[in-house]
């Protein structure tokens, strides 16, 4: 097994950790939008940790290998339009999911602050802080990025 | 860089497999983290099960419906041993599409019970199930890119 298959199966595993990042924020986005209880969103804010570690592995390996084989692979240029195109749509990708993050981030805190003070019951602000479409948007926006990379790395339009 | 150039004719499929297979490793990563930070709260267990059931179930279907198709566009069928790496796919797929379905099953008995106040160790044992699955699924990622022999 040489470098580039080590190259490209680390570029899948990243990609994969990408989108499960974004699919765990997702299940999570779903979760906090559907209630204003304050227990209820602390408990699916307990997975965002996890997906805060894969989406900085995911994000970061995609890149680096992915470059990496880029310039290893005989055939495939670094400057090559779906490979630029891909690039674009990753700095997107991860600049609206980091906005998303800081678009949520209140509504934990305040779910956090709620649990904290034992208050249980349903929270008004909690929900207006949960349902924002800002926060919703941007996701989308990285989540359609997301995808049209996959799209550009399969269907490799140019080459 | 999913892959060098290849015919058209196998791009739609290739992507229905790699979407499905990125929803339904996305959804085990979700299950798996369900499972791991849950210590005792059952909403995460609920919000697990649910995801095993909603994002790895279709996930898993697209991604074996894109596998056979583009497994008879690829005519590795007419190949007289299929490589290491088509192996690797077809057993994690087979034997993972029987603990997937235990994992339902039991999550969904689980479920049921828990509205009577039991169940959580059916719902916790059927995520755990999926950190299973999530193990393999990455090694089989591994091989899909690697294509070791």
């Amino acid at each position: 097994m040489g470098l580039n298959n080590w190259l490209l199966a680390l570029h899948l595993l990243s990609a994969f950790a990408l989108v499960g990042a974004i699919v765990l924020f997702w299940v999570v986005v779903v979760v906090v939008r559907r209630t204003d209880r304050p227990e209820q969103v602390a408990s699916a804010a307990r997975l965002l940790p996890v997906g805060s570690v894969a989406v900085v592995v995911g994000s970061l390996g995609v890149v680096v290998f992915g470059v990496w084989l880029a310039i290893s692979l005989d055939g495939v240029k670094v400057w090559d339009g779906w490979v630029i195109a891909a690039i674009v749509l990753w700095a997107i990708a991860t600049e609206a999911g980091r906005r998303s993050d800081t678009e949520f981030a209140p509504c934990v805190a305040r779910a956090n602050e709620l649990v904290a003070a034992g208050q249980t019951g349903s929270d008004p602000q909690l929900a207006e802080l949960a349902r924002t479409s800002r926060g919703l948007v941007l996701h989308t926006v990285a989540t359609v990025a997301t995808l049209l990379i996959v799209v550009d790395m399969i269907w490799k339009p140019g080459a | 860089m999913l892959a060098a150039i290849r015919p058209d004719g196998w791009n739609l499929p290739l992507f229905l497999h790699v979407f499905g297979a990125m929803v339904l490793v996305g959804g085990l990563l979700v299950t798996s983290a369900s499972v791991a930070v849950a210590r005792g709260d059952v909403r995460l267990l609920r919000i697990g099960y649910l995801t095993l059931l909603s994002v790895c179930l279709p996930g898993y279907l697209v991604m074996r419906v894109g596998a056979e198709w583009i497994y008879s566009r690829e005519q590795l069928a007419d190949a007289t041993d299929d490589p290491a790496w088509v192996g690797i796919g077809y057993i994690t797929a087979d034997a993972g599409a029987l603990l997937l379905l235990i994992a339902l099953v039991l999550g969904g008995i689980g479920l049921r019970r828990q509205r009577g106040g039991s169940g959580a160790g059916m719902l916790r044992a059927s995520l755990v199930m999926s950190v299973v699955l999530l193990a393999a699924y990455v090694v089989t990622v591994w091989a899909m890119g690697a294509k070791p022999v």
